[in-house]
């Protein structure tokens, strides 16, 4: 090491020292920005973020419609094959979505399903209470009114 | 414990007392009694506290649950670290085994008793305190590299060589930094260090020498940082290279003797810090008479604690704040950087009292 690196070394090094001091007492001294949830206490108040992934959800409209199509490609994308598209046809003889199966035990929340939909009628839910003793109820039916459109 | 000086509690005994034997004896167990309870009762507020500065860093909370804001937690964790069981490796030699911890938890202790937490609050006034002191804390290397080298463990045996090293090397500036505030307050007596620090904040000496008390006591810090083996300075102990280093396999009670050294020491440190350099018990004054006279009717004992404890706070900021270096950058920066600064800073001190520079 030259003197020149090293008397440059002895200038930078305490001003990059503070910095790193200044990032931590911002966070010392500003409780806003813990992240920390007291989980069962806060539970009445605890609301979860954006981007959280909890179940799979089919989107219902105000008249309890969706737009699936029962093209299945979400059922194709699935890598658990936690989703089940079973279609029938409606009175003019078009194909409808009758059962919309969704596994949650299968299911890794990877969130493919939602990505792939072309018309956006799935998305994660925000619930993450869901953990049963019952295992029949892990196995749901998405869609609430069956053979629509 | 101050024979015959005068002394606030001392005198209080010997009144009291029918014989001058008995005084004697409830003296020396008052001193005890004090001394643990600085020691003992701190290392428990010092673990929650490391816990919450380092939660509160880190965008946590920490403890929250045992308790108001988890206060109860590190009482439970003591009392369950004194119930496991005690036990020692299969061919260590016993006696030095026990011996290292003994010896690690004794030498806090003898710091302790001699610094002086308030005019009266002292349990010996000694007139070569400051060599005193660098003589106990080599005491403190000894227990690092027997524990470790007693343990009959490679990791161990690693961290105490390390460590050893590592203290040794940093014992010199530790000394030098030292003798730089005792010979601009021309004293080896801590009383006599506190009491040339007198008057405002400005008498203190990180504010007297215009410039080298500042640098001074930033050296301070990180000299004492790395005597006490804390992060960012824990090579002896660093985790990811060392287990938990020189106290591996320690359990139970001596680990926890361990541990109770390891918070002492930071005590014993930041009393030093505060001593050295924020003018002890002194009430920081700043020199407008109304506030003074606010100031001054707090207790001096609390001063010193609120100084100890800041100095703490801070040794926490660093902790969780920056990286551990390789051992090699760490004694470089030792025989490099900090033994030069601090033979200039010793020369500069002198010329700057020679030439009557100072506030």
């Amino acid at each position: 090491m030259t003197f020149s690196k090293y008397v440059h070394a002895v200038i930078t090094g305490p001003i990059s020292l503070l910095k790193g001091l200044s990032v931590t007492l911002k966070y010392f001294f500003n409780p806003k920005r813990i992240v920390t949830e007291q989980y069962p206490e806060n539970k009445a108040t605890l609301k979860m973020h954006e981007r959280f992934r909890g179940r799979v959800e089919l989107v219902h409209d105000e008249q309890n419609l969706h737009t699936c199509t029962a093209c299945s490609i979400c059922e194709k994308v699935c890598p658990n094959a936690s989703i089940n598209v079973l279609a029938t046809k409606s009175m003019a003889g078009k194909k409808i979505l009758g059962k919309y199966l969704y596994r949650l035990d299968a299911c890794t929340q990877c969130g493919f399903c939602v990505e792939s939909c072309p018309f956006g009628c799935l998305r994660m839910a925000h619930d993450f209470e869901t953990a049963s003793s019952d295992k029949g109820s892990f196995e749901m039916v998405l869609n609430k009114t069956e053979g629509q459109w | 414990m101050t024979f015959g000086e005068p002394n606030f509690i001392g005198d209080f005994v010997r009144e009291l007392s029918p014989w001058p034997e008995l005084a004697l004896a409830i003296n020396v167990l008052l001193a005890i009694v004090g001394v643990l309870a600085v020691g003992i009762g701190s290392a428990p507020i010092l673990i929650y506290m490391e816990r919450k500065v380092c939660a509160h860093v880190q965008c946590r909370l920490g403890p929250m649950r045992l308790g108001w804001h988890g206060t109860l937690q590190t009482i439970a964790d003591v009392t369950k670290l004194l119930f496991k069981e005690v036990f020692s490796p299969k061919g260590v030699d016993a006696i030095m085994y026990y011996l290292a911890p003994m010896i690690s938890l004794t030498t806090p202790f003898f710091i302790l008793a001699l610094i002086p937490f308030g005019e009266n609050w002292q349990v010996i006034n000694l007139s070569f305190a400051v060599p005193a002191i660098i003589a106990i804390n080599g005491l403190g290397l000894f227990a690092v590299l027997l524990g470790g080298w007693a343990s009959n463990n490679k990791y161990s045996l690693l961290s105490a060589l390390r460590g050893g090293a590592q203290m040794i090397s940093y014992e010199v500036s530790f000394a030098l930094i030292l003798l730089f505030v005792v010979m601009i307050s021309g004293s080896a007596s801590l009383n006599e260090i506190i009491a040339s620090q007198s008057g405002t904040v400005f008498d203190w000496w990180i504010f007297k020498l215009p410039v080298l008390g500042f640098v001074g006591f930033l050296m301070f810090m990180c000299v004492s940082t790395a005597e006490l083996n804390r992060a960012p300075f824990d090579i002896a102990e660093s985790e990811q290279e060392l287990t938990a280093g020189f106290h591996t396999e320690y359990t139970g009670t001596a680990f926890a003797m361990f541990y109770l050294t390891e918070y002492i020491n930071i005590i014993g440190a930041s009393a030093m810090g505060a001593i050295f350099f924020l003018g002890g018990w002194q009430a920081p004054l700043i020199g407008i008479e109304s506030v003074d006279k606010i100031l001054l009717m707090i207790p001096d004992v609390v001063w010193m604690f609120a100084k100890i404890y800041f100095l703490i706070w801070l040794y926490m900021m660093f902790r969780w704040t920056w990286i551990r270096p390789r051992i090699d950058q760490l004694m470089s920066f030792e025989w490099k950087f900090l033994l030069p600064l601090n033979l200039i800073l010793l020369a500069a001190g002198a010329i700057f009292i020679a030439v009557g520079w100072v506030l």
